[in-house]
């Protein structure tokens, strides 16, 4: 996995390509928690993400929680097969997906 | 194949589960989910199988009929009926939801079959997905 990073004032976009699995998420929540504080519109860009297992999820759920508290957040470019992991899980309803 | 039940033996896991169903022309959207399907299942293995130690756990991957593929996985750690535990409720809000539960849940939706028994003292967990 890899994650191209772009930070302004408020606004954080993180487009995420490759695989977000047990392997790599770790290194994507870090990338989250590190950069997360004062942003009040985080995008999440998954043009290039392949795969995405729980792990992953979890993430996803965590920086949802977050931005709750601090702002918004969208998660845009999600491929069909992708898209149908966030509608069996329900994270389709809990996103804002565009 | 039989490796050591340890999280970083998951890309290795992975390669054997894709050659095998690169070799059978199984769809990129049947194959994505039985990844994302092995990949919960032996990440599980490898975190709780074995609280006293070490482990190993043995993948296998054969086709049935119907074009369907089968994929065994085994440990003989403590047992464990992943099928039994509730599933969590996706209605729920994203500050009700709770962080994780939700790999079993996925595999259970995105398989066909998924088949648990207790053998041998081994945990056995069939899964089975039409490519």
């Amino acid at each position: 996995m890899t994650i191209e990073m772009k930070k302004d004032e408020k606004s954080l976009i993180l487009k995420i390509a490759g695989r977000l699995d047990t392997m790599s998420a770790p290194e994507m929540e870090k990338a989250v928690k590190e950069n997360i504080s004062g942003v009040e519109e985080l995008v999440i860009d998954m043009e290039k993400l392949e795969y995405i297992s729980s792990a992953g999820l979890r993430v996803l759920l965590s920086a949802q929680k977050t931005m709750n508290g601090q702002g918004s957040m969208k998660v845009i470019n999600v491929s069909d097969t992708i898209m149908e992991i966030f509608e069996i899980t329900g994270f389709s309803e809990i996103m804002t997906i565009k | 194949m039989k490796t050591d039940a340890d999280v970083k033996n998951l890309s290795e896991v992975l390669e054997f589960i894709d050659s095998f169903l690169e070799s059978v022309n199984c769809s990129p959207k049947a194959q994505m989910q039985i990844d994302t399907s092995v990949e919960e299942i032996f990440v599980n293995i490898a975190s709780y199988a074995y609280p006293e130690g070490k482990g190993t756990a043995d993948i296998d991957i054969y086709l049935t009929n119907n074009n369907t593929v089968c994929i065994e996985l085994t440990d003989s750690g403590k047992p464990f009926n992943p099928l039994a535990n509730a599933d969590p409720d996706t209605s729920l809000t994203a500050s009700e939801r709770k962080i994780g539960g939700l790999g079993i849940f996925m595999v259970k939706k995105m398989m066909d079959k998924v088949e648990y028994v207790r053998h041998d003292n081994c945990n056995k967990l069939y899964l089975y997905k039409k490519i």
